[in-house]
């Protein structure tokens, strides 16, 4: 009785609701198809995918490819690039939009803060293409860097064509890229510190870095214990596309990463199942590191991506 | 005692503004050089020259760029691909975040824990590639834009813009016996100018740049956007394509900086046009706040 009436009442929702599952209707046949679809494609890791046969048609071969991988002599290449390369993201990515954030919260003229900001946001939203094409050039042995350098008395370097070089040049892009859009949120932050705290240092004689060091850096230390944890959560999340553009196979020995490897195995060796098993790996490590660092925030920040 | 403080506070102030303009002029300098190399002669170029302002400055390089059939191509795909792509995003977006921001939606929670997960999870690059070329899109338009039709993290902002606008300014529709599309089309979507002004501008941003998705699903040069051929030139180096121009300002090393140079501004130069209204948009706080979901 109880459960008929719970679905009267649902079905009276759903009537009453048929024109918002008309609008959604697109939407979903969306995310089933572009989204999910490619979930389901998933299961060609554990077959023999072979074009003529298609997804049903191929045969198991369980975890055949995973094995191949883990056995692969790149492998662990390949998982000590991905890791490295997060960690120096974290080591020297990390702090720097905070240390701007810091320092551009302390200028006192508004329209010198307003331009600094402007200007520090534009190369978010310049593409990946320009930025990897401008780091390529400026960074060959005639480019912009080596005459920077050259001006110091350094000798030219053709810095991507040295694998020891690949994770300085990635890095430091990286920071140029995103240091301004990065420093929104501590900002944002900052503008929540109360004044009156900074007012009270000042007549204790704090100078302006102790009021920095003792007032507004505990203010926003939570945002950044959080995005800390979420920046964890990320490290072998690697910005596919800028590897993919940046390296080249004279400095794999570096630059070479495990998405960039699927995308090379898969679109260019056309070994689909092979590197769909790579794929698989790589997304299921992301989510476990995601979900861990999801639950420290919870613990520790009680705030949580869900 | 207080002569000396504002003494150390001056010298504060001086040197945090003078890091500042360091930072600033380390991420605008590259874009400036890229424009006076890109507009000097190739004299100057190839000994180095050009530093702070362009020598010689003349647009030969520009010229000889938008000269090749196929880069002004490219320019042409780019600029159909952002105007359908950016479309059918804001359709589909408000489509979506329409229904989810109202709370008297049965299954609404249901809906969205199933589109959150596939910010955080999905098929990979393989899955993806198969399923369009088994769907026939390869080298079509659809295989550009479609894929990508809703950003969750596009949809979430727009839903909570939704959710913030008071029930009482649809209330009387509603008891007047308004249905659900009359009150989106005529209530909603007339308040919501700001946040589809943002997001169309965030849209056409992110179809202007797109590179994976046209790296993947287009094989023939007649459909490749600008971004490919930017990537092929500069990064690639395949001056095939842009033989034709080097020939035209004769063929030096100089000359192919120039014109690499002005490529990558041209390819840069929507954005850069776009960037002021974003900017305003985004001092307006439009965005701020409404990033949770």
């Amino acid at each position: 009785m109880m459960e008929s009436s719970r679905w009267m009442q649902a079905r009276r929702n759903i009537i009453r609701g048929k024109y918002l599952y008309l609008m959604l209707a697109l939407p979903v046949v969306y995310f089933a198809l572009f989204k999910y679809g490619p979930m389901y494609g998933v299961v060609i890791a554990f077959k023999d995918f072979k074009v003529y046969d298609g997804i049903m048609g191929s045969d198991w071969v369980g975890l055949k490819y995973f094995k191949r991988f883990l056995s692969d002599p790149n492998f662990w290449t390949l998982v000590k690039n991905t890791i490295v390369l997060g960690l120096y993201m974290l080591i020297f990515g990390f702090p720097a939009p905070i240390l701007f954030a810091l320092l551009v919260n302390e200028i006192r003229q508004k329209w010198y803060k307003k331009t600094v900001q402007s200007i520090s946001y534009l190369p978010h939203f310049i593409s990946m293409v320009v930025v990897v094409s401008m780091v390529v050039t400026f960074t060959k042995e005639d480019g912009l860097i080596n005459q920077i350098t050259g001006l110091f008395g350094a000798e030219p370097i053709s810095f991507l064509l040295h694998a020891e070089w690949f994770r300085t040049v990635f890095v430091a892009s990286e920071i140029w890229q995103t240091i301004g859009w990065s420093s929104i949120i501590y900002l944002a932050a900052l503008s929540g510190v109360n004044p009156e705290e900074t007012e009270a240092a000042v007549i204790d004689g704090a100078n302006r870095l102790q009021q920095m060091r003792y007032v507004v850096l505990p203010a926003i230390t939570p945002t950044i214990v959080i995005m800390f944890i979420m920046n964890i959560g990320s490290i072998l999340d690697v910005s596919f596309e800028k590897v993919l553009l940046l390296q080249n196979p004279s400095i794999y020995e570096t630059a070479d990463v495990i998405s960039t490897y699927v995308f090379r195995k898969g679109l260019e060796g056309f070994q689909y199942s092979f590197a769909t098993a790579v794929g698989l790996f790589n997304s299921i490590v992301n989510l476990m590191f995601l979900v861990a660092a999801n639950q420290l925030a919870r613990k520790f920040g009680n705030s949580s991506l869900w | 005692m207080g002569i000396r403080r504002s003494w150390s506070e001056k010298t504060f102030e001086i040197i945090n503004i003078m890091v500042l303009l360091g930072i600033t002029i380390a991420i605008f300098y590259p874009f400036y050089y890229m424009l006076i190399v890109s507009i000097s002669d190739n004299v100057s170029v190839m000994t180095n020259q050009v530093k702070w302002l362009p020598i010689n400055p003349s647009f030969k390089a520009y010229a000889a760029v938008f000269k090749d059939p196929l880069i002004l191509n490219g320019f042409v795909n780019s600029f159909v691909y952002m105007v359908v792509g950016t479309t059918l995003n804001i359709i589909m977006t408000s489509l979506c975040a329409y229904p989810l921001s109202r709370n008297d939606l049965y299954g609404k929670n249901l809906f969205m824990k199933l589109i959150v997960f596939t910010m955080f999870f999905s098929g990979g690059l393989i899955p993806l590639f198969l399923l369009v070329s088994n769907l026939g899109l390869i080298n079509s338009i659809a295989a550009v834009v479609l894929p990508g039709a809703i950003s969750v993290f596009n949809m979430i902002i727009m839903r909570s813009f939704f959710q913030s606008i008071p029930f009482a300014l649809t209330e009387a529709a509603h008891i007047d016996g308004a249905n659900d599309l009359y009150v989106f089309a005529r209530i909603i979507l007339p308040l919501s100018k700001p946040i589809v002004a943002t997001l169309i501008l965030f849209y056409a941003v992110s179809q202007w740049n797109a590179f994976m998705g046209p790296l993947m699903f287009l094989t023939e040069k007649a459909n490749y956007p600008i971004q490919l051929f930017v990537r092929n030139i500069v990064i690639e180096g395949q001056t095939s394509d842009i033989g034709m121009a080097i020939g035209a300002t004769g063929a030096s090393a100089a000359a192919e900086k120039s014109i690499k140079y002005a490529i990558i501004l041209a390819a840069a130069a929507p954005v850069i046009a776009l960037y002021p209204f974003i900017i305003r948009y985004f001092e307006k706080g439009v965005m701020v706040g409404s990033v949770k979901g």
